[in-house]
């Protein structure tokens, strides 16, 4: 019995590595974007004036790309750590729908388990687990891990490459890297948009969102703008919708 | 090499903010469900904080509305909105935007 208990235990282990394996596989094909974005989140963040320290930790305990730009060119800016907190927090409620849309796949997992599967997951990493779900009704922890692992590693590795490189670039703006940020804003913009079948909704709600924020801007410089224009034209959108 | 205390807890407070939105509905959902508006406005927060970010760094400059016909980033904008349409590569479209720019103020400089 306990030979048999042993053996099946070092089967389920391999079986277990196996999928580990499978999802680090999975990832490779994200792997470039990966390693670009977070080459230029890297840059961005040397010529923000941040610390090689202070780089390594962002992208270790943030861990999210937009989230770390915005960051850099705030803290550049020299705003205030408030400002900068929420504005971060609205641009990550995104991942609220995102965690949402994975959790009944693991559902038989304990609180602390769900922790872990969420705790490194972004954009990418859930665009592969959701492609995985598609295909084979679920998803497996420690594949999960695997994705998740891979693109973490892989994030930290290109920041620091980004944040020593840019040591050396003098004059950022000449190489148009302050155009990075809003680039990349426009780039996940069209992408959210592209990826649902309501084009005119979202467009009025982002036209909403840009007068509001440029609005509130002007009369109150700073941060307001971007919290009341989310705020105000995500109302708008859920209203909208429910009117039809 | 140093860690300054003001970054170190700007850096705590959105790990923080990003940590939550990531985690809690795993942990949450397998025992309760969210309200249907609450899922519709949320539905929405993506679009609308994006443009409003994107509305800010277009149109003002050191918070001051951009004269129209000197915004080099509106014109360089046009460009990257299409690239991102027409691949919907994240990446091409950071690559354009920034060639974009650079060509601009290049030729903004000899005018």
């Amino acid at each position: 019995m306990g030979r048999e208990q042993l053996h099946v235990e070092t089967l389920s282990n391999a079986r277990d590595q196996g999928s580990f394996m499978q999802g680090v596989k999975d990832c490779i094909p994200t792997l470039l974007g990966y390693l670009s974005i977070g080459f230029a989140a890297g840059v961005l963040e040397k010529t923000a004036g941040l610390s090689i320290m202070e780089i390594a930790l962002m992208s270790i305990l943030l861990y999210a790309g937009s989230a770390q730009f915005i960051a850099a060119g705030m803290i550049a800016a020299g705003s205030s750590a408030t400002g900068i907190i929420i504005t971060i927090l609205f641009v990550n409620l995104r991942h609220i729908l995102l965690s949402a849309a994975l959790s009944p796949y693991f559902r038989h997992l304990s609180a602390f388990k769900n922790m872990l599967v969420g705790s490194l997951l972004t954009d990418e990493t859930f665009g592969v687990a959701i492609n995985e779900a598609a295909k084979k009704k679920q998803i497996d922890e420690k594949w999960m891990h695997g994705l998740n692992v891979t693109a973490y590693l892989n994030w930290i590795v290109a920041n620091l490459a980004g944040a020593y490189f840019g040591q050396w670039i003098a004059n950022p703006e000449g190489l148009g890297l302050d155009f990075a940020l809003p680039a990349m804003f426009i780039g996940l913009l069209v992408l959210a948009m592209m990826s649902r079948l309501q084009i005119r909704r979202d467009v009025l709600v982002a036209v909403c969102a840009v007068v509001i924020a440029v609005g509130v801007s002007v009369v109150y410089p700073g941060n307001l703008g971007v919290i009341v224009a989310t705020f105000c034209a995500s109302t708008i959108g859920m209203v909208i919708e429910r009117w039809k | 090499m140093e860690v300054r205390w003001d970054v170190f807890l700007i850096i705590a407070g959105c790990a923080l903010v990003t940590f939550l939105p990531r985690v809690l509905p795993l942990m949450v959902l397998s025992r309760m469900q969210l309200p249907e508006w609450g899922v519709r406005w949320l539905h929405y927060v993506p679009i609308s904080v994006m443009a409003a970010l994107v509305g800010q760094e277009l149109f003002l400059h050191e918070g001051k509305l951009a004269p129209l016909l000197t915004n080099v980033e509106l014109m360089a904008a046009i460009p990257t909105f299409l690239v991102a349409i027409w691949t919907r590569s994240l990446l091409g479209t950071v690559v354009v935007g920034m060639a974009s720019i650079m060509v601009l103020r290049y030729l903004f400089s000899i005018l």
